[in-house]
């Protein structure tokens, strides 16, 4: 019998969340890394038990580890994250030229087809890839070498590379996301970069249409349809049906369209998930009620999924790596909240219950269906 | 024979229950502790000292005969009573944040 499995990392640790099929009961281990942050946990598509963790500290910096056995042990691999060539400067909040310095490991995205092999994207932004089950990791310095990167610049939560989408059709494509660079994709493996930020405006850089400076939160692709992206960005939820190419807006009738996550159906390619944030100045929702979006048009009409949600004094926020979809039928939605619950869908986001709360702010939620 | 006490989060990642014991071959110095401390624990490496700069991470402090050693030189030999392992080099995490 299928059942899933949700990885969750939070500012103290990291848990495991199982339950069958039905995803009525929910058993939680954790926390795994207990006082660490983990910006991000992630399975391998290709051997469900291959899981590598990002875990950081303000103390201690940056520790990669990887499970073989779908979480049961942990065991460190390699953490040296070292820019190719002369890192180079990028803008700083006020302006100037700063250095880039390596903070953290945003994001893990292993490979769809080697258990091996896993790209990270990083703070200061730059993406990183890993052959060796993440033992040793070289910089794909030709996004960093873009030539637009000294006009990139941190976003209030730093200069991050927090979306990696692998091309499940073409091997060569894949997708890349930085706050507040914008969107990049590349065609030949990682060799060279195109920003892909057309159609985008954004009110708070000098020029609202400008190639790079964009504060991309994430974007999501459907794995059967990989032209076609869906896009919240800082305002503004997004869609483009050539590759990024282009962008067009679909926030229609969203009662705010700030936000962090963006997700797709497992199923239904042009049904879609935002979760709108009340401002850029007021992270959490508005009104105080906690409401998922659904589109089942691919954007523009918008409905709310309110039940089992908190629906008063509700003042939560949920960051860009904490929703994700499971392949269950029905589809499973899952995200989590800064205030430390987890809240799933076992039918599409029709309704929702929390698998867990009370643990620390949520950072990221992943899901894996196992069979 | 060095000792050294690390900070609880270390102590967890290296998985040690207590002190660390290590032998230094040469003048105990902080980078020959460290250079030895990441040799028998890789994990720890990038952790204390930044891996390509070679920096101590800023929230962390070498603490010994109860002097504050951090802003010693890397080459710095440190007190006659570490060295011999009478007393401990700690590793001390900062007091801060949440």
């Amino acid at each position: 019998m299928s059942s899933a499995r949700v990885l969750v990392g939070t500012r103290k640790g990291a848990f495991v969340l199982t339950s069958d099929g039905k995803r009525k009961k929910w058993d939680v281990s954790g926390p795994h890394f207990a006082g660490w942050e983990i910006y991000h946990v992630a399975a391998s598509p290709a051997d469900p038990d291959r899981l590598y963790a990002s875990q950081s500290s303000g103390w201690f910096g940056q520790v990669i580890q990887r499970s073989n056995d779908g979480g049961k042990s942990w065991a460190p691999v390699g953490n040296k994250f070292t820019y190719d060539g002369v890192p180079g400067t990028h803008q700083w909040y006020d302006g100037t030229a700063h250095p880039w310095e390596f903070k953290r490991v945003w994001h893990l995205e292993p490979s769809l087809t080697d258990p091996d092999t896993v790209y990270a994207g990083v703070e200061d932004a730059a993406l990183f890839r890993s052959s060796d089950g993440g033992q040793n990791w070289e910089e794909l310095s030709g996004l960093r070498q873009h030539g637009s990167g000294p006009r990139w610049q941190p976003g209030a939560g730093g200069m991050c590379l927090h979306t990696i989408i692998l091309d499940p059709v073409n091997p060569n494509r894949m997708y890349i996301a930085i706050s507040a660079a914008g969107a990049f994709r590349t065609d030949d493996g990682g060799k060279s970069w195109l920003p892909i930020n057309q159609g985008l405006k954004s009110q708070y850089i000098p020029d609202p249409n400008a190639e790079v400076g964009h504060c991309v939160h994430k974007i999501a692709m459907h794995p059967t349809r990989p032209d076609v992206l869906f896009m919240q960005k800082h305002w503004d939820v997004m869609r483009s049906d050539n590759a990024g190419d282009l962008w067009h807006e679909v926030s229609g009738n969203l009662p705010t369209d700030f936000g962090f996550v963006v997700d797709v159906h497992a199923h239904e390619p042009e049904t879609v998930y935002v979760l709108p944030i009340k401002s850029d100045s007021e992270h959490y929702p508005p009104d105080g009620k906690l409401r998922v979006y659904r589109s089942r048009s691919g954007g523009n009409e918008w409905e709310a999924l309110t039940k089992g949600l908190p629906q008063e004094n509700c003042y939560v926020n949920v960051l860009r790596d904490a929703m994700a979809v499971d392949s269950l039928d029905k589809c499973g939605v899952y995200f989590g909240t800064t205030g430390g619950q987890v809240y799933a869908s076992s039918d599409a986001g029709d309704s929702w219950e929390a698998i867990v709360r009370d643990l620390p702010a949520v950072l990221s939620v992943e899901v894996q269906t196992l069979s | 024979m060095i000792r050294v006490v690390l900070p609880h989060h270390l102590r967890t990642l290296a998985q040690v229950g207590g002190e660390v014991q290590l032998q230094i071959e040469g003048e105990a110095t902080p980078r020959a502790v460290l250079d030895a401390l990441e040799a028998r624990y890789p994990m720890l490496r990038g952790t204390i000292r930044d891996q390509v700069t070679q920096q101590r991470r800023a929230f962390l402090r070498f603490f010994a005969c109860q002097e504050d050693l951090s802003h010693e030189p890397v080459d710095f030999v440190l007190p006659s009573a570490v060295s011999s392992g009478e007393e401990p080099l700690m590793i001390v995490g900062a007091i801060a944040g949440g």
